[in-house]
């Protein structure tokens, strides 16, 4: 299979950077925002984030979460059974505050559709925002990202592909399949 | 998993990924404002229930309902079924409503596996105790009670491995023994049986258990981590006592758990009981009441435990 890489550990590093930075300026600073990612990969993604925001803004204790989607997907009658992952969030909870989803790729939108669901389940905060690295098209939902790592456009056939250290043992982001 | 039929049927790992899911749902639950998850939107569940029940019918009802299933309860008393209506054509009627899963309570052992291999019914089939059979659910949140104490802060993704469980009194009519001594083993725990020998069922040395006649006895030679006492079934007897011990008062003091019996537990050590309980007969008010005992903290397992059955057992494609 062939297979591209279209970032790297420095690529990934330097989106991040700058999306912090968009972040921080967008929100007039880091105060009320919680970063929320969702896993598998969004979870180290929102981490990286946080650290980033807190390292522009030193006063800033960052503030981080998990949020499991598993339970409000539209698509569970369609799958085998999915194993649930873990919902942590940060004492004092959503109410009011900015929430900032983070996942590794935006696809067809259904995942941060379900996301919202559980939010709303959980409080109501002042605005949710949401940051991708990857935004590779073909949307099914009107749903678009605040923040963007890198815009990939790409063929439904094809896959992205993006491994963390935490999880996978290396930072990349890679196309694989479509036509050679 | 479309069924949950027996304790005995589950494999380590399914077993595990049972009382992990269970975590999720009680997390899930506990700290939100609304307290329903979409999960099961618009299927239906039927609390088919031929024996009396208070906590596992309301602990189905809940956990159905949290996952925002529709639920029917079914008593036979009021049903068709005190016409003569066939367990077969009762569930054939169930069918015709399109049911997504019946949770069956049955006095006959095997009913809920007879309903769910006979061809009458598509929908998933979850045992909620059998005659003196099985009683699935109960032993899943008996583990993840004792996972909670017992396997420290984050239990999440460990078994019971190197825990003594042990179990105290009738054996014989006690479905709740059968699906523990099944399920605890599978997650690596001893189990050590301690009834009179005329509340032991023929066959049991043949369990995956120790099995002895004193519990003074077995409280030194086996010290249990988890102690669970059994409810002494008067209505599977034919009086009081039946025939099974010559008194109450001889039961008590030969099996029942007392304030000395307590106090020989190890400092971690704690009390289970299935409910209802004889209070004054197999279990003391202090014991039952004291600072050792989970047992209503079992209820409320309970209801995280049947949410994730019903999510495991419903949710998925169906083959």
């Amino acid at each position: 299979m062939n297979a591209t890489e279209v970032l790297d550990a420095a690529g990934i590093g330097r989106a991040l950077q700058r999306m912090a930075h968009q972040i921080l300026e967008k929100n007039q600073g880091p105060d009320g925002l919680i970063i929320v990612g969702i896993p598998t990969r969004g979870v180290p993604l929102g981490v990286r984030l946080a650290n980033t925001i807190g390292r522009i803004e030193p006063a800033w204790k960052p503030v981080s979460g998990q949020l499991d989607v598993t339970m409000y997907r539209d698509d569970l009658a369609r799958r085998p059974t999915r194993a649930l992952g873990q919902t942590v969030l940060p004492v004092g909870g959503i109410d009011g505050r900015v929430v900032l989803l983070v996942d590794d790729v935006l696809y067809s939108g259904r995942t941060i559709r379900a996301a919202l669901d559980a939010l709303a389940g959980l409080g109501r905060p002042r605005a949710v925002r949401l940051a991708v690295l990857v935004d590779r098209g073909h949307r099914e939902l009107p749903i678009r990202a605040d923040y963007v790592g890198k815009n990939l456009p790409t063929a439904a056939a094809e896959r992205v592909r993006v491994r963390l250290s935490e999880v996978d043992g290396l930072d990349s982001v890679v196309i694989e399949g479509g036509r050679a | 998993m479309k069924h949950l039929l027996s304790a005995a049927d589950l494999s380590h790992g399914e077993a595990v990924g049972v009382l992990d899911a269970a975590e999720e749902m009680a997390q899930a639950t506990r700290e939100r404002r609304i307290k329903k998850l979409p999960v099961l939107q618009g299927l239906t569940v039927v609390n088919l229930f031929f024996e009396d029940s208070t906590r596992t019918r309301i602990s189905f009802e809940t956990a159905a309902k949290r996952l925002s299933a529709d639920v029917i309860n079914f008593s036979p008393k009021g049903s068709s079924v005190s016409k003569g209506e066939s367990l077969k054509d009762t569930v054939l009627t169930l069918g015709a409503i399109q049911t997504d899963a019946i949770v069956v309570r049955h006095p006959a052992s095997g009913a809920p596996h007879r309903i769910a291999h006979s061809g009458w019914t598509g929908a998933s089939v979850i045992n909620a105790g059998d005659g003196t059979h099985q009683h699935p659910t109960q032993a899943l949140l008996d583990a993840m009670t004792i996972r909670r104490h017992l396997m420290g802060p984050d239990p999440v993704g460990r078994d019971l491995s190197g825990l003594d469980i042990m179990i105290v009194g009738d054996v014989l009519h006690s479905r709740v023994a059968r699906s523990g001594v099944a399920l605890f083993t599978t997650l690596g725990a001893q189990v050590h049986l301690v009834a009179p020998a005329t509340l032991l069922p023929v066959g049991v040395e043949q369990w995956n258990c120790t099995v002895s006649y004193n519990v003074d006895e077995a409280l030194a030679d086996y010290p249990p981590d988890a102690l669970m006492m059994l409810r002494v079934q008067h209505e599977r007897m034919s009086s009081a006592g039946g025939g099974f011990f010559p008194s109450p008062q001889e039961y008590t003091r030969e099996y029942g758990l007392d304030s000395p019996r307590l106090e020989r537990l190890a400092p971690h050590g704690i009390v289970l009981h299935p409910g209802p309980m004889n209070r004054g007969l197999e279990i003391t008010s202090q014991a039952a009441d004291g600072p050792r005992s989970t047992i209503v903290e079992q209820v409320a397992n309970g209801v995280a435990i049947r949410m994730a059955v019903l999510y495991l057992t419903m949710s998925g494609l169906k083959e």
